[in-house]
């Protein structure tokens, strides 16, 4: 636990530091490590759901390489060369984990404690503002999701499935397409009406986790359908961190990483003026 | 066939180990509004999900309408109208829409559905709120919406959980005065409280329960008048100071309770202990000269205060 | 409010059994037909979109493949894959239907509460319940053959035939699910473990993608017990016309045991949880 405490003060106060000047005071105290050190006291009481996250890549992995690797042989990786179908879908599996874990977070449980448990109100009469909170659960979300991606890495070295030292920075681009999710997900939800809406949650992550180059390359996808693609998030999640897994990483990496900053920034400034207007009002 | 809507005769409930309803005896008699007072854990509300027939009796006799709940449940039940103590409205439907549904699993037509939920809706002056979903009423109005579904099939008894419990004031009194209209139409009614007010204003007859057991029985009045004194005297002390007086006026009272804050003492006059105990030198913060309530009588009974 | 009749007792069933099982699903369709709307992507679109995915994206990858072809049995991999989606689309919808609504059924809305203080009884609630988790897979498994058969994937009596097959594969899942529900008193990762422990395997390993025989020899008798194994070949051997009678009759054979088992512990765990 007192790692975990380090960690989160170590980003807190990274950001405190900038976000205090620009920031109006009352809506950020530059607490937010107190609502991820909450969120770890919390998933204590729910370890089982958080340890199995790590076993859904895993199992897509073991099936998906495994089954449908032998009907398929070989797939042509970012730079023509022949990967297996396990080393080809591995890195997608890995981006995808790092989206769902962000997006789970973000969305379902941040709508429970903001709607049902009213615990962000109970938060407000502390001195902490909706500031520290948008950053305190982004912060979580980063924390766990970078958690399953050490271990999926982990599992992708022990069994082959990196061929190059660039694999390293993975870990990194996981976290940064975490992030991304996470601020546009808390974002997302705080328009939420009803858990109704959240179908439509479902209706943007599914088709992405299916047609973003996951399962296929894009070269199967007629080319006005191709650049549809390249609009997808994770589409340019699996495909960065495909690179770094397989050595190719160019400086096309360097878009897919600006596409994440814009993304986690807009997110970032949405949600926090949407929260100070939910929770301030 | 006794003429009582209730029997229970040595009525018990066991959840294991532990007895919630230890031996009682009950009548309820049509059109009257019959009381189960008490505090959390008395076993009252094991009680009445007994008498209900959704929860079967450990040991003795119960007779509902005549028949037995073991037996003839889904009958029994066909003619209750029942209030329990958390709402179970479907939150995601409209309130209208929760008066059809509920009507149907009375085996109800829909056209006798759509009448009887127009009319019950303006009965608890929701008309208005018909078509809004239920997630968006007070407490007050759910309530009163659940006690409308409860009348849903013209129920010839009513059981009601304690129907006011978390309402405010103004909430409160909707309810109590839809209450009154239902037994001024002959209904009769179960009610279980732990409101002394609640009892005193709506029951005509009332059981006193503690730990599983009757303690005592008798209209509010009648219970007044045999376990207490006709006033009270309450005199209030600074933290700490009561505690030397109670054997200095003794003698003046009929009894005297010491609470954590203050000391009632039970006479038929309060006014002439008042002026006696100033006479005795005592000096309280403040004094109040009141009747006696069921509180009093709950206190004498169970040796406890009710609320706090 | 008072019967002159409140005295007599009165034996006559106010609801007759499938009457009574037929009100509660009344009951539920009211609630759905306000609440439709949220499941549509996750029972109807979702099995489609798996279906344009992998049967003409990954379909793609393999189409000269003569392992695959093997392994498919010389069909091509999207009409291969349609009839399992049907399976599988069922096993998942069935999966959220029995889980979180009926412990909230139970605990948060304590919608079953009410129900039972009428004259219906915990016994035929149960019935009701998963008799509308039935009308749910009915409804989603057509929708997503119409679809298919309007694109002409699939065609032929057999994709009646699998309807059904999937429907029971379904339910054979679901009423041991429901029991298992109506016996948690708190969420507490329960669900979660079994989505993710037993929902997502059993999606990934029960023959749906790839035939099990690409697996390794010891973790193939694993298959035999998922249901969705068993739904998934009897819905593929119905639209492929390769079903064999003693297999089929053994899958069905599973399937209807499963279901059975499940609807009685279900009635009997209905019945302790709303009369104690």
């Amino acid at each position: 636990m007192s790692a975990l405490r380090e960690l989160s003060r170590e980003f807190d106060a990274r950001r405190a530091g900038l976000l205090v000047r620009v920031l109006p005071p009352g809506l950020y105290a530059g607490r937010a490590r107190m609502l991820v050190m909450r969120s770890a006291l919390a998933s204590r009481s729910v370890w089982l759901a958080i340890v199995s996250g790590f076993f859904e890549p895993l199992f897509y992995l073991i099936a998906m390489g495994q089954g449908l690797g032998s009907l398929v042989g070989t797939v042509s990786g970012p730079s023509g060369q022949q990967l297996s179908y396990a080393a080809f879908i591995a890195p997608g599996l890995l981006a995808t984990s790092a989206m769902n874990g962000a997006i789970y977070d973000s969305t379902f449980s941040f709508f429970i404690k903001l709607k049902y448990a009213k615990l962000y109100d109970a938060m407000l009469a502390t001195p902490l503002g909706p500031v520290d909170i948008a950053l305190g659960e982004i912060g979580w979300a980063l924390l766990r999701g970078g958690m399953y991606s050490a271990g999926f890495l982990g599992v992708m070295l022990t069994i082959g499935l990196i061929s190059s030292p660039w694999a390293l920075l993975a870990l990194p681009a996981a976290l940064f397409v975490a992030s991304a999710f996470a601020s546009i997900g808390i974002a997302a939800t705080s328009f939420m009406r009803s858990w109704q809406d959240f179908d439509l949650v479902q209706l943007a992550v599914v088709p992405m986790f299916l047609f973003s180059a996951t399962f296929f390359p894009l070269s199967v996808y007629p080319s006005a359908v191709q650049w549809l693609v390249q609009a997808f998030p994770l589409y340019h999640a699996v495909s960065l961190i495909r690179s770094l897994t397989t050595g190719v990483a160019g400086w096309s990496a360097l878009g897919h990483v600006t596409y994440f900053v814009v993304m986690a920034t807009v997110g970032f400034m949405v949600a926090s003026r949407r929260l100070t207007t939910l929770l301030l009002r | 066939m006794s003429d009582s809507l209730v029997q229970a005769r040595g009525l018990r409930k066991r959840f294991g180990e532990f007895e919630a309803v230890r031996g009682i005896d009950i009548d309820v008699r049509a059109g009257e509004v019959f009381g189960f007072l008490g505090p959390n854990g008395a076993g009252k509300s094991s009680t009445m999900r007994m008498i209900a027939c959704v929860s079967p009796r450990s040991d003795g006799e119960l007779q509902v309408l005549g028949m037995d709940p073991d037996v003839d449940g889904p009958q029994i039940r066909a003619r209750l109208g029942v209030v329990p103590q958390q709402d179970n409205l479907d939150v995601e439907l409209s309130v209208r829409d929760n008066l059809h549904v509920y009507g149907r699993y009375f085996g109800m037509s829909r056209a006798a559905v759509r009448v009887k939920a127009t009319e019950l809706l303006d009965f608890v002056q929701l008309t208005d709120r018909a078509d809004d979903p239920v997630e968006q009423l007070s407490g007050g109005m759910k309530r009163r919406l659940t006690i409308a579904r409860s009348l849903v099939n013209d129920p010839e008894l009513m059981l009601l959980d304690e129907p006011t419990t978390g309402l405010d004031p103004q909430a409160r009194h909707l309810l109590w005065d839809r209450l009154f209209r239902l037994k001024q139409h002959g209904a009769t009614l179960i009610i279980t409280t732990h409101y002394m007010d609640e009892a005193e204003q709506l029951c005509d007859r009332l059981v006193v329960m503690d730990g599983g057991l009757i303690v005592a029985e008798g209209s509010p009045q009648e219970l007044i008048t045999r376990y207490s004194t006709r006033e009270v005297l309450e005199l209030r002390f600074p933290p700490g100071a009561e505690a030397s007086w109670p054997e200095t006026l003794r003698d003046l009272a009929d009894r005297v309770e010491q609470l954590p804050d203050r000391l009632l003492l039970y006479a038929a006059d309060g006014e002439a202990v008042l002026a006696a105990a100033h006479r005795r030198g005592v000096q309280p913060t403040s004094t109040l000269v009141r009747r006696s309530t069921l509180e009093d009588v709950f206190l004498r009974l169970t040796g406890r205060s009710l609320v706090h | 409010m008072t019967g002159e009749s409140m005295m007599l007792p009165d034996r006559k069933p106010v609801l007759a059994g499938w009457a009574a099982v037929f009100r509660v699903v009344e009951g539920l369709w009211t609630w759905y037909s306000r609440n439709w709307r949220a499941t549509v992507v996750s029972s109807v679109l979702q099995p489609l979109l798996m279906l344009v995915a992998f049967g003409i994206g990954f379909g793609s990858l393999i189409a000269t493949s003569t392992r695959a072809a093997q392994a498919t049995g010389g069909v091509p991999y999207l009409v291969y894959l349609a009839p399992a989606l049907l399976a599988v689309s069922a096993v998942q919808t069935a999966a959220f239907e029995s889980s979180y609504p009926i412990l909230s059924s139970f605990k948060w809305r304590r919608t079953y509460e009410g129900i039972t203080a009428t004259p219906i009884t915990p016994g035929q609630l149960a019935v009701g319940q998963l008799t509308w988790i039935a009308l749910r897979l009915i409804m989603s498994g057509g929708a997503y053959l119409l679809v298919i058969m309007l694109f002409g994937v699939v065609r032929g009596p057999g994709v009646l035939a699998a309807w059904g097959f999937a429907v029971l594969c379904g339910m054979a899942f679901s009423a041991p699910l429901v029991a298992f529900s109506a016996a948690q008193e708190q969420e507490g990762g329960a669900f979660t473990a079994i989505f993710r422990f037993v929902v997502l395997p059993m999606t990934l390993f029960s023959g749906t993608f790839f035939p099990i025989s690409q697996l390794p020899r010891v973790v193939q008798p694993l298959a035999w017990i998922s249901p969705l194994w068993h739904g998934t070949e009897l819905a593929r051997g119905a639209v492929l016309g390769t079903l064999q009678p003693v297999a089929a009759a053994s899958h069905l054979g599973y399937l209807v045991v499963l279901l059975m088992v499940g609807v009685q512990l279900t009635r009997w765990q209905f019945g302790v949880r709303l009369t104690r």
